[in-house]
């Protein structure tokens, strides 16, 4: 019997590793561990089934500082040695941390595939919108124009939106936080756990060194309310420091509405995350401060499908009650045979 | 059942190679199963090649289109699928005008006469037609109106005229069964079995085969038959089986035997796909196979299914391997076991994604950054891909390593009889997860055995957690370290670990003299042809041993001893010289190489004239 049955009560120290966190002083990274250690022992999972998987890049270091099961893999791989993990031990929580370079630069498409076949594990994007360990260059989320090391008159190329991408992966589960909104960091993490089917949450993260201040528009206390909405399920888009803002459909397009003077709550669009079409999400996803939209955070999307884990599995159960368990014996005997004497 | 047919004459050969070529969407290799199926059965030893273009459907009639299957079948036992051709069967110009050169003066060739009208012959690049020119008169020709004679053997069963054509295979295959008097039984089988959901195809087809065969019967002009005796092989069960086959079964076995799920991650690639084919048809064995989205998610979720503490293996060929290399690194630096197969085919780049080759030799060994030993070994024949495929997982658990299984196109979709094993003389692999660690203590994931092999914790196991990644380790703890010192301890650790396999395998054997004039050292897919042409001259008293390679990487303990045994040493491979090279460098001995790349295995042939060579200017 395990020592650390699900009665044990595990607190956040229980999940830091021995080792010392070497993020620089002031990176947002440090804020996600913090939250990441404090929801973990409200899930009931015990520390031995629960696997972090990362790729390369500041945030991949990750597992180090989890005592947890690890692998610190290759640069933008961390989905498909997840897939791997998790079909052959579909038992284990499976969280794959992974950031704006490793996620959706060199590892676009195993990050799409994962997403798509909605294996049951909780990927984590940390944004910061530039290549930190490689030392300041430019990243496929950086705004067009950023001047960096290897972009010294000015980035050109379009930047991506991680949930936009996620979106139209087909995922299931999509939600956005910010490394600075602890509880809200914490809820959103706990939700994405909780998912039955591969979770996508972007986290805005701060590169202190690199590129300070990115998100300081969502982040900052004057401002946060007028450049952020807290989405919530069933509710219409609300913001403003005074809940005085909203969002308004006409016709395919959001637009940014004043409550008040003709204006009600019921004339706002009212948050569905469970809408079988990913339209509204998607929709969501495309709303940008500096098109003069607040970012939505919180859960943008969870909807209920199947499970690549549980089909692979399931078609190796069908097999068997089909076909009876494999007999080797039969197996080389199959097709026709001859004996020599 | 009363006959009136005349006999004919029946020569009994000691065996015959019989080559089957047409248009690739002819059916020649369906022919060709059948033919190789119903003499193995009969009691043949078999050895088959087939040979068809990359693409699927290249325009009918070109030569690039075409399409053929060799089968060599024998009384006695044989190692490769025959040099030169006994019966061509060409069932178009462009068939003929690729394949004749192959064909034995005074073989036997049998042509759809129907096929060679203009157009066919100028798709050919024939200025004259050959079937009236006398350029064939040399060989025992029947120039059969094929085409003619097929459509009116199926005539009533309502078939389309394409539909129709379609059974011309069956018709050419029961003509070529009549000429080696084999039994129609196991193609009528095979017949009743495909199409038995559409009785009036399966009908048809039978129909052909026999018309084919009957008309061997009849028509004057066939009046020879040949018989080769059944093949006095050990004792035991047989069925022939094809490389890739071979291969799934030998991962199937490993895993069952060692308590293991078995997990594929593969991308398709010629020739290795069907690894994961059959791999995907057998799910009731605990397999599971992951079709990733390309190469790179292959092995890494194999290296993601190894860190779970399952059998875990991915198959590619060439261009696949290469962009595997950076998750083979990650492999030998998180030390877990787990299968690269690599099934060779011509390169570089896309090269020749159908023909055999064996120029990955280097990519396996040395085809990463870093000094990132892995592992070699090589399967000699169709066959031994079951025993390779064991004996790469038990190397792998036992020393916690990837290993690198090469096979190739030639042996991967050839096939040969397989002595079907008792299960009970397979080789167990046993495998120990560790549990927990003594009085709390902290667990070290890379504290080693004698071996060198580090433990493998898997998840779920309390106490024992851990992480592990593509950064150097500090010895013993696992933790990351950038120590000079340590990095360099790791380094040789490793390559060391690799090197202690050469202890814990059998000691490399030479068929023949222990000493003497020559040895011929091959690997791979040519120990059939080596094998050959070493006992032809050792037959004519010839001063040559043969000494093949299984472990390419560590090699043989003993191998520096063989090979200052001899005068000379000679090297044949499918290459410009890979094995030639790491022998040099290796044991400081001269070595001579007899090399070809054309997409094609050695002839035994060439290889006699090349040893008779070599000991004649001794």
């Amino acid at each position: 019997m395990s020592i650390e049955t699900a009665l044990t009560v595990l607190k956040p120290t229980d999940f830091a590793s021995d080792q010392d966190v070497r993020w620089c002083p002031g990176c947002g990274d440090y804020s996600i561990l913090a939250q990441m250690k404090k929801v973990l022992p409200t899930l009931g999972v015990p520390r031995e089934k629960t696997v972090f998987i990362s790729g390369i890049g500041c945030s991949s270091r990750f597992p180090y500082y989890m005592n947890t099961y690890g692998v610190h893999s290759i640069h933008g791989r961390a989905p498909a040695v997840a897939t791997g993990l998790k079909c052959v031990r579909p038992d284990l929580q499976v969280w794959v941390i992974t950031g704006d370079g490793d996620g959706l630069s060199i590892g676009g498409n195993h990050l799409m595939h994962a997403i798509r076949r909605n294996l049951d594990i909780n990927i984590v994007l940390f944004n910061n919108r530039i290549y930190g360990l490689t030392k300041g260059q430019y990243s496929p989320t950086s705004p067009l124009g950023q001047k960096t090391k290897s972009t010294p008159m000015g980035a050109i190329d379009n930047p991506l939106h991680p949930l936009s991408i996620a979106i139209g992966c087909e995922a299931t589960f999509v939600a956005r936080s910010i490394d600075t909104n602890i509880n809200h960091l914490g809820e959103v993490l706990k939700r994405a756990a909780e998912h039955p089917g591969a979770s996508f949450v972007e986290v805005y993260q701060n590169c202190n060194v690199f590129n300070d201040g990115a998100w300081d528009y969502a982040k900052d206390r004057d401002t946060k309310m007028d450049t952020t909405l807290e989405l919530q399920h069933g509710k219409p888009l609300i913001f403003g420091k005074l809940r005085e803002k909203g969002i308004r459909l006409n016709g395919m397009n959001p637009e940014v509405v004043e409550l008040g003077k003709g204006i009600t709550e019921d004339d706002l669009l009212f948050h569905d995350e469970r809408s079988p079409e990913p339209s509204l999400a998607y929709l969501l996803s495309r709303m940008r401060y500096e098109d003069g939209f607040p970012e939505p955070i919180g859960v943008f999307r969870s909807v209920d499908a199947p499970r690549y884990d549980v089909l692979i599995n399931g078609q190796i159960d069908e097999a068997i009650q089909k076909r009876g368990k494999g007999d080797l014996e039969a197996l080389f005997n199959s097709g026709d045979t001859w004996t020599v004497e | 059942m009363a006959t009136i047919t005349p006999v004919k004459p029946i020569a009994p050969l000691d065996d015959a190679t019989v080559r089957f070529c047409g248009d690739s969407g002819d059916g020649m290799q369906l022919a060709g199963t059948q033919f190789t199926n119903t003499s193995a059965l009969a009691g043949n030893d078999v050895a088959t090649f087939p040979d068809f273009p990359a693409e699927i459907r290249a325009p009918r009639g070109t030569k690039a289109g075409v399409s053929g299957f060799q089968v060599h079948f024998s009384s006695h036992d044989i190692y490769t699928p025959g040099d030169t051709v006994d019966a061509l069967v060409a069932m178009n110009p462009a068939a003929l005008v690729t394949n004749l050169e192959d064909l034995r003066d005074g073989g036997v060739l049998i042509i759809n006469k129907d096929a060679f009208d203009k157009k066919g012959l100028e798709q050919a690049g024939y200025k004259t037609n050959p079937l009236e020119d006398g350029s064939l008169d040399h060989y025992s020709m029947h120039a059969v109106e094929m085409t003619k004679l097929n459509r009116l053997a199926v005539e009533g069963f309502g078939l389309t005229q394409k539909e129709a054509d379609l059974c011309r295979n069956f018709f050419a295959m029961g003509l070529v069964f009549w000429l080696y008097d084999r039994s129609l039984e196991p193609t009528l089988r095979f017949i009743a079995q495909k199409f038995g959901k559409r009785p009036e195809v399966a009908e048809a087809n039978t129909a052909s085969l026999r018309a084919g065969y009957n008309y061997g019967e009849t028509v004057e002009a066939m009046n020879t038959q040949y018989q080769v005796a059944p093949a006095k092989l050990p004792p035991g069960k047989y069925r022939n089986i094809m490389g890739n086959t071979a291969l799934a079964y030998g991962l199937i076995a490993a895993a069952r035997l060692s308590g293991k799920r078995l997990f594929l991650g593969a991308y398709p690639i010629t020739p290795a796909s069907d690894i994961l084919h059959e791999l995907a048809s057998h799910k009731n064995f605990d397999v599971l196979t992951f079709q990733a989205e390309d190469e790179i998610a292959a092995i890494t979720s194999t290296i993601g299914a190894a860190f779970a503490g399952e059998m875990a293996v991915t198959a590619s060929s060439g261009p696949g391997i290469a962009l595997k290399a950076e998750g083979m690194g990650l492999a030998v630096m998180t030390e877990l076991p787990m299968l690269i197969i690599s099934v060779q085919r011509g390169g570089p780049s896309t090269g020749l994604p159908t023909k055999t080759e064996q120029a990955d030799l280097f990519q396996a060994m040395y085809g990463r950054n870093g000094e990132c030993p892995i592992p070699v070994i090589a399967a000699r024949g169709p066959a031994d891909c079951f025993d390779a495929a064991q004996e790469a997982w038990r190397i792998a658990t036992r020393f916690m390593t990837p290993v690198i299984l090469l096979t190739d196109g030639y042996i991967a979709n050839g096939s040969e009889p397989w002595r079907i094993p008792e299960l009970s003389a397979l080789r167990r692999t046993e495998i120990t997860h560790p549990t927990g660690t003594e009085n709390g203590d902290p667990f070290l994931p890379y504290q080693r055995n004698e071996r060198l092999a580090r433990p493998w914790a898997v998840p779920g196991t309390p106490g024992l957690m851990h992480r592990i990644g593509g950064l150097e380790k500090q010895d013993v703890t696992g933790n990351v370290s950038y120590d000079p010192l340590n990095h360099e301890h790791m380094v040789h650790t490793r390559a060391k670990k690799v090197a202690l396999i050469a202890d814990d395998v059998p000691p490399q054997e030479v068929d023949g003299p222990e000493s003497g004039d020559l040895l011929v050292v091959s690997w791979g897919g040519t120990y059939g042809a080596c094998a050959t042409a070493v006992h032809k001259v050792q037959q004519r008293g010839g001063s040559v041993a043969h000494c093949h390679l299984r472990y390419l990487n560590p090699l043989p303990k003993n191998l520096g001893d063989i090979l200052k045994s001899y005068q000379q040493v000679l090297v044949p491979e499918l290459n410009l010289g890979q094995l030639r090279t790491l022998l040099r460098a290796t044991y400081l001995v001269d070595c001579i190489g007899h090399n070809k790349v054309q997409g094609k295995p050695f002839s035994v042939g060439e290889l006699v004239e090349k040893i008779d060579g070599m000991l004649s200017v001794k």
